[in-house]
Formats: C-alpha cells, sequence, structure tokens
C-alpha cells in the first residue's frame, strides 16, 4: 500500500513497506543519499530530517509514521545551497569527511527556526545526539552562531 | 627523483573529439622516504596529474583518497600555487586506481602532503614553465622576462598584454617538457596560495547533502545487500536456515561466502532486517574462549620477562640497582575501535568480462588485491573508484568489506551491488587499535633525579600478526616514540616484548604513537613529581637535543598561562610528543564534575614545518583532540567468549558537543618542509589530561579509559 508523504515540498508516493525507516525509503527507494545512515538506532544523528518542522531521526521512524506529513532533508534545507547553516558551514570550513554534516545541519536549522537567537547552552542541547568523529564541534558551534547573524541579517532585508 | 612526461598527444588522439586540446602534465615519482602508519609498510610515493584546457580551466587529478584530512584541497594548492594559477578555475578528482599513471595511492601515515610538497610543485611549475615557453615565443620575447600572476602570462614590458593559460594551451603542448629540476620553485615569500586559509573543495556538496560517499554510489538496477560475519574471532559458518529471512519482503537471495552470509535484498533496510531473522550455526573455531582478562593475564605474564632491547643508553641495570631510590609502575591500554561513522561498505559488479570497483577505501591497492583473489581477473580487466571517505584513521586500510562486495558481485552475475554492514557488524568486526601494557621502572638519585629510566612495551605486533610465524624481535612500528624518544634520559632501555593474540589489530589514528605517548609522557610527570620539579621544566631540561620540541613546549605552556593561578577546582597538565614528522606541546586545564573528568581547555602548540593550510592543519588538531579525548574519557573493545562485547554507540560512546573542550591552536611559523598533521596531535591529549587530574586529585591514572573512583 503506497504511503503518501511531501518531501522537500514535492508530494510523492512511495511504494515501499510502512515499517521501512523513512531514511531507507529516502535513500534506496527514492534516491535521496544526501540523509546518511549512521548507527540505525538513534544513537548518532546521522539521519537527521525534519518531520514538519522538527529535527527527527529518520533511522527509526518507520514510514507510517510520516504519512500525510512533510519532510525536509539536506537536499531541500534550500534550492541553492544558501540556507544560512549552508553559508555558515562553507564559511567556517566545518566539515572534515562530512559525512555526519547533513545531520548536524538538519539539526541546526531546526533549532535556529524555533530559535533564532541561541545560547552556548542551547547549541550544545539541541546538537547532543550528533556525533561527529572528526572532531568539528568548535566549528559546529561558531557556524550555528554565524548561522544566527546571517539569518537575521536576511530577515532584515 | 621526478620525471615529468608530457601527455598530452596521447590525451588529444584519445579525446580530440570531446575536449580539445590539453595539456596534462604526469609526474612520475620514486621513493621519497616518506614514512606510512608504521615504518615499515611501503613508502608513500605521490603522483599527480594537472591538465589545463583550452577554457583555462586546470583539472587537477588526486592520487590520494580524501577522508576529511583536506588532500582534495591541499594537493590541488601546491599544483596551483606554482603554477600561478588562479584558484578559481581548478577542479578536483580523485584518481581512480592506476599506480602506473598515479605511483602509490595508498593513504595513511599523515604522509599525503609530506610526500606530495616538492613534486606536486614541481609538477605546477613545469607546467607554467611550458606556458610561459609558449608566450615568450608567441610575443618573440625571452621566457624568464615574463612574469605569471593568476592564470596569464604577462608581456614583459607592454602591460596591454597578457595570454591567458588557455590560450597557450594548443602552444604548450606541442614544446619538450623540461628537466624538471631545472625548473625553478617559488620563494616561500612569494607564496600567494599556500598558507592561506584555502576552504574546503569539497564544501559546497557537503552542505548540499551532493557529496558521494561509499553507500552513496547508485547504479542502475543495483542491489542492495548485508553481510553476518562469524562472531567469534577465526569462526566458520556451518549451516544456516534462511526461510524467515526469504520471508522479508525485498530479500531476494541468502548464501554463504567464505567470509560469512550475505543477505541480498532491493534496499539496504530488507537486507538489514532478513539478516536478523537467520539461524546461523557457526563453527566457533579455536578462540572460543578468549576473553580480555585472558589477554591481560598474559600481557601480565610475559611482562615479567625482559624483551628484546629496541634502544639501549648506558647501562640500565647497574644504574638503576645501584639507585638510591626505585621507581615502578604499570600502564595499560585497551583495544579500540575506529567507529568510522559511515560504516564499512562497497559497490561492485562482476561479470567474466570484467570487474568495477567503488571503493571508500584508503588503500586501493589492497582492493585489487582482493579482486584479483576472488574473481581471478586480471588488474587490467578490473577498475577500482576511489570515493570519499565517511571517516578513516585507519580502518579503510583493510580491505575486508571490499572482499564482501566483489565476492556477493561475483555470484550476482554483472548486476551491481552495494554490500553495506550494519554498525553492530562494523564494530565487532574491526582492526582494533593493539592493547597493550608497559612496564616502566625508574632508579633515582638521592636528589630525586632520574638516574636510570625503562620502558618494556608488551603488545601485540600488526605487522607479526599478518606473518605465518607472527613475526620476530622488535617490531619498530610498534615502539613509535618510544626509541625514538626527545628526551635526553641516562642509562635508557626500551624494550618489545611481542604478545600477540587472535584479536585482528590494525592501524589506527597515531597507532602506537596514541598509547606509547600516554605512558611516556604521564610517567615523566611522574618522574618531575618524584624530583619535585615543575613538570615543564622538567622537561625542557631534558630537550637541549629537541630544540622544536623544546620550542613548543615553552609556546603551549606561555600561552596557556602555566604556573598561574586557576579558578578552584581547576588544574592544569601538560605532555608532548614528536611524530609524523611534527612537533606538539599541549596544557589541558580540567576538573572534575560529579565524579566525571571534564576538559575545558586544550593549549596546543605545533611545529609541522611549513603550513600550507592552516584552516586544515587547525582542523586536524581539533580533530586530533576529540579523537583522543573519545578514548582516554570512554574507549574501550573488550573480548568475551571470543566475540567484542560492544555493538553500537549506547556501549562505545564517542564525544558529543558539550564535552569537547575549547582547543586554542597555535602554529610556530617555518620554512621547512611541511610533516604530518592528521595525527601528531592525537598522542600528548591524553597524557596532558591525565597528568591535569593528578595535579588536580593527587590520583595518577595508568590505565586507559579514564577511571577516578578506583
Amino acid at each position: 500500500m503506497p504511503t503518501t508523504v511531501t518531501i522537500n515540498g514535492t508530494k510523492q508516493t512511495c511504494d515501499a513497506p510502512p515499517e521501512m525507516p523513512l531514511l531507507w525509503v529516502l535513500r534506496d527507494v527514492l534516491g535521496l543519499t544526501g540523509t546518511k545512515y549512521g548507527c540505525g538506532a538513534g544513537l548518532c544523528g546521522a539521519c537527521t530530517v525534519h518531520l514538519d518542522g522538527v529535527a527527527v531521526r529518520s533511522c527509526t521512524l518507520p514510514l507510517s509514521r510520516v504519512e500525510g506529513k512533510r519532510v525536509t532533508t539536506i537536499e531541500g534545507l534550500s534550492p541553492d545551497g544558501t540556507h544560512p547553516v549552508q553559508q555558515a558551514w562553507k564559511l567556517e570550513d566545518v566539515a572534515q569527511c562530512g559525512y555526519c554534516q547533513p545531520g548536524q545541519m538538519m539539526a541546526a536549522a531546526a533549532l535556529l527556526a524555533a530559535k533564532p537567537k541561541p545560547t552556548e547552552e542551547d547549541i550544545a542541547s539541541a546538537l547532543a545526539g550528533n556525533l561527529c568523529r572528526c572532531g568539528t564541534y568548535q566549528r559546529i558551534r561558531a557556524a550555528v552562531q554565524r548561522a544566527a547573524t546571517l539569518q537575521k541579517g536576511e530577515k532584515r532585508s | 627523483m621526478t620525471l615529468i612526461v608530457n601527455l598530452s598527444r596521447r590525451e588529444f588522439l584519445a579525446g580530440a573529439t570531446l575536449t580539445g586540446v590539453a595539456l596534462t602534465l604526469g609526474c612520475h615519482v620514486e621513493s621519497n622516504g616518506v614514512r606510512a602508519a608504521d615504518s615499515t609498510a611501503p613508502v608513500l610515493a605521490p603522483n599527480a596529474f594537472v591538465t589545463i584546457r583550452p577554457d583555462g580551466r586546470i583539472l587537477v587529478t588526486v592520487n590520494k583518497t580524501e577522508m576529511g584530512q583536506g588532500v582534495r584541497t591541499s594537493l590541488p594548492m601546491l599544483v596551483a600555487e606554482e603554477l600561478d594559477a588562479d584558484w578559481s578555475q581548478v577542479t578536483v578528482e580523485t584518481a581512480s586506481f592506476d599506480p602506473s599513471r598515479y605511483g602509490f595511492q595508498g593513504t595513511g601515515g599523515s604522509g599525503s602532503l609530506r610526500g606530495a610538497w616538492e613534486p606536486l610543485r614541481r609538477t605546477g611549475a613545469t607546467a607554467r614553465a611550458m606556458l610561459v615557453e609558449a608566450a615568450a615565443r608567441r610575443w618573440n620575447v625571452p621566457a624568464d622576462a615574463c612574469r605569471t600572476e593568476a592564470g596569464f602570462v604577462l608581456h614583459p614590458s607592454d602591460a596591454t598584454k597578457k595570454l591567458s593559460y588557455g590560450e597557450l594551451v594548443a602552444d604548450a603542448a606541442n614544446l619538450p617538457v623540461p628537466d624538471p629540476k631545472a625548473v625553478k620553485l617559488k620563494d616561500p615569500k612569494d607564496f600567494k596560495l599556500i598558507g592561506r586559509r584555502v576552504p574546503r573543495y569539497d564544501n559546497p556538496d557537503i552542505v548540499t547533502g551532493k557529496a558521494v560517499y561509499g553507500m552513496d554510489v547508485r547504479l542502475p538496477g543495483m542491489r542492495f545487500a548485508t553481510m553476518v560475519h562469524p562472531p567469534v574471532f577465526g569462526g566458520k559458518v556451518r549451516q544456516v536456515e534462511d526461510t524467515e529471512a526469504k520471508r522479508v519482503p525485498g530479500v531476494e537471495q541468502v548464501f554463504v561466502t567464505d567470509r560469512g552470509v550475505a543477505v541480498v535484498a532491493t534496499n539496504t533496510w530488507a537486507a538489514f532486517e532478513g539478516a536478523k531473522k537467520l539461524r546461523i550455526t557457526w563453527d566457533d573455531g579455536p578462540h572460543a574462549k578468549l576473553s580480555s582478562a585472558d589477554i591481560r593475564a598474559m600481557f601480565i605474564e610475559k611482562s615479567t620477562s625482559p624483551g628484546d632491547v629496541a634502544r639501549q643508553d648506558g647501562d640500565f641495570d647497574k644504574a638503576f640497582a645501584s639507585a638510591a631510590k626505585q621507581l615502578e609502575a604499570v600502564y595499560e591500554v585497551p583495544y579500540l575501535h575506529h567507529a568510522t561513522l559511515e560504516p564499512q561498505n562497497c559497490t561492485a559488479r562482476v561479470s567474466a568480462e570484467g570487474c568495477e570497483i567503488w571503493a571508500p577505501t584508503q588503500f586501493p591497492n589492497f582492493v585489487m588485491d582482493e579482486a584479483r583473489r576472488i574473481t581471478g581477473l586480471d588488474a587490467g580487466r578490473i577498475k577500482i573508484h576511489v570515493t570519499l571517505l565517511g571517516g578513516g584513521f585507519g580502518r579503510r586500510i583493510e580491505a575486508d568489506y571490499a572482499a564482501d562486495a566483489v565476492e556477493v558481485a561475483r555470484r550476482l552475475n554483472g548486476v551491481p551491488v552495494q554490500v553495506t554492514w550494519t554498525r553492530e557488524e562494523d564494530m565487532q568486526h574491526g582492526w582494533y587499535r593493539p592493547a597493550s601494557l608497559h612496564v616502566v621502572k625508574a632508579g633515582l638519585a638521592e636528589n630525586g633525579q632520574p638516574v636510570a629510566v625503562l620502558h618494556r612495551l608488551v603488545a601485540p605486533s600488526i605487522r607479526g600478526q599478518r606473518q605465518p610465524d607472527g613475526g620476530k624481535g622488535v617490531d619498530p612500528g610498534a615502539m613509535a616514540g618510544i626509541t625514538t624518544t626527545a628526551y635526553e634520559l641516562p642509562n635508557f632501555r626500551a624494550e618489545y616484548v611481542r604478545a600477540n593474540t587472535a584479536v585482528p589489530i590494525g592501524f589506527w589514528r597515531a597507532v602506537f604513537d596514541s598509547q606509547n605517548a600516554f605512558v611516556q609522557e604521564s610517567w615523566m610527570d611522574e618522574l618531575a613529581h618524584a624530583a619535585k620539579a615543575d613538570p615543564v621544566e622538567f622537561r625542557l631540561v631534558r630537550l637541549g637535543k629537541a630544540p622544536r620540541l623544546k620550542r613548543v613546549l615553552e609556546v603551549a605552556a606561555k600561552a596557556a598561562g602555566w604556573g598561574q593561578p586557576l579558578p578552584r577546582g581547576r588544574a592544569r597538565g601538560v605532555a608532548s610528543h614528536f611524530s609524523f614528522g611534527a612537533f606538539c606541546a599541549q596544557v589541558a586545564e580540567v576538573s572534575v564534575e560529579d565524579d566525571l573528568p571534564r576538559v575545558h581547555r586544550i593549549v596546543c602548540a605545533m611545529d609541522v614545518g611549513t603550513v600550507v593550510n592552516p584552516s586544515q592543519v587547525e582542523a586536524q588538531i581539533e580533530g586530533s583532540i576529540a579523537f583522543a579525548l573519545s578514548a582516554a574519557l570512554y574507549g574501550a573493545i573488550t573480548v568475551e567468549q571470543g566475540r567484542v562485547v560492544q555493538s553500537n554507540f549506547n556501549d562505545y560512546p564517542l564525544l558529543r558537543m558539550a564535552e569537547m573542550p575549547r582547543v586554542e591552536v597555535h602554529l610556530i611559523p617555518s620554512s621547512e618542509s611541511p610533516s604530518g598533521a592528521g595525527e601528531p596531535a592525537l598522542p600528548p591529549v591524553a597524557p596532558a589530561v591525565c597528568n591535569a587530574l593528578f595535579a588536580l586529585t593527587g590520583k595518577r591514572i595508568r590505565k586507559l579509559p579514564i577511571e577516578l573512583d578506583t
């Protein structure tokens, strides 16, 4: 039985078992490989996407639970790579291997949408579930702050 | 020696209709003496191409794997610098496996930039010389009067005249290649790119999710598979009951390979679900009872006898026996997992005609070895693409995941297949950083100064494990940092005791330096304490023959405010280490909160020679510190019943954001050749933190991961 989901603004009909985690629907059925598999147990955050604007772990989220909802992945964060988080990640030269960064950025974008002026504690708490084996945390902290500044500038203009 | 050949004619014949004429240079470089992850591994000899197209675009082919260390930025920077290229015109590709074109393509041992430093600059300079010669002939002026800038050759006297590199390609491609040894390299004071904070080339793809890691390879009609490997080291499949597995929607095939049981499906999740439903009877083999306790007991037993002498200065036994006071201690470190965030995976397509592999690998040559062994095909029929890596750290030097993919693909007769391990399979089938036990002894004079020092390492040998007899004598790789200690220590002896086990071991970020420095620098702290000396001063007076190490220690201490008061409940500790050609010193600032160690700040001074890209060197330092803290605070792989106990990030935790200390980096200005940078900031972390904890609590940490309450 196909499931209807809006993915990155486009309504899609997914012919996949309802218990299949969203992560694998995105990666192996729809070919959206920007969302990463890291642990399969909600422990590392590499698979973070937005579900109706809220950051969730797609590796433990069955397709049936996203029926009729809006999913945003890293590919849909902005049409052209200019979301404040994406710009800030480039400006702070955050990525090392980069594998965890789509998840980190989706978590950061959800935080900034909810809290445009996050404190250090807000950032540490919102991204506590996102592991980075390369150790880019110091730059992620700086990039989230910079994205907050960029976002403020965008709203003014 | 460097030999540069003009490949333009071949390029022209092969692709004239598609690309037009292009100037393509290859540099073939013989051994340059760069040390691999272990000093006895093959030398690293880099090799790359630069292709300049008529539209001015410059393609640099990188022969090393990008795994986060920034080679796809720093190596092209070397070419672009000497070429005086416009950086915005540079595009980068990772070389497919072809040692005849690209030389040795293994990536490890913090060796890529060290090896590429001169050859890639010569490649750029040679291309520049040919473009200048082409322009000089057109203008009928002497070549050495022409200057170059941002992709143009400038006329010596007429400021209105300049020719773009693209316009000169056709002429230059017909010129003979000058003797690369005669090509002049830039004076470092004229560097425009080298030394600049050039952002990572891959940033735009990474932030949009377009970057292609091993798991992101997608091919028409491909299948997705996973493997279940024997849980016990050296075990084998005896029998498989797969009825339930095959009922999982999407599962197509289940079969036994030399390495375990494969489940092939239409998507990865179905393969994982199928694997869970397999009922496998294993032949556990001879190691079914192996445990960490047994291994530790074996290490302790072996530690009581002298080992093979790796270094001897003076007479330790005599000086120790006659010392006024004798100190002894035992240090221990566990096995560790790499835990690359991208689990092991590989994609392959195999038919009778050929084999094509998309591998997230550090060593494509080992992938080739496996592919040849499994398919029986000649190397000429096997094509290996190297993808981006979601972390390497030494894990992807091995080629076991590629063996799985080729083996599964071989049975699918031309249908491409991606084999992905679950996180649990990844954690329980690693090539672990060796565990070790260290006996250290020192004889002290009446005034507390050391007069004799012994460091005996009991550890398995990575090289030895791969030899049929386990190897003999001193393993120089295992003794990294011990035999090469920069300290002047009277009557010093270093010993190695081989203690091989059935646990698979491999290269891990800074491998043996990571543990040997922990012991050496903690022991130096103990000796300083025994001598009632300041830990920094105690080290400095013994570094008279190591001025660069001495310098970083002084810089780190000063920047950290060594000796200055700290808020109540905080303390500092220091450590330094030389490895992979780099000199590194760190001061850690710690406290104890809820009986747990908390690291607030790490000041790192490092001398890496010429800094090619400060942003990337700093990133590697930050990363090394995080990697080392995960190990010092949490890391332990343990073995019970012949199998690894840990399975995912719940029982093998990694450092999280809130635990990341503030890292302050001080790079020493230098005109020396670049050293490695990916590993040398890792070894000082654990001892600096443990020495700080000792200063705070009086408790000496001699076993990792750190436990304060024992």
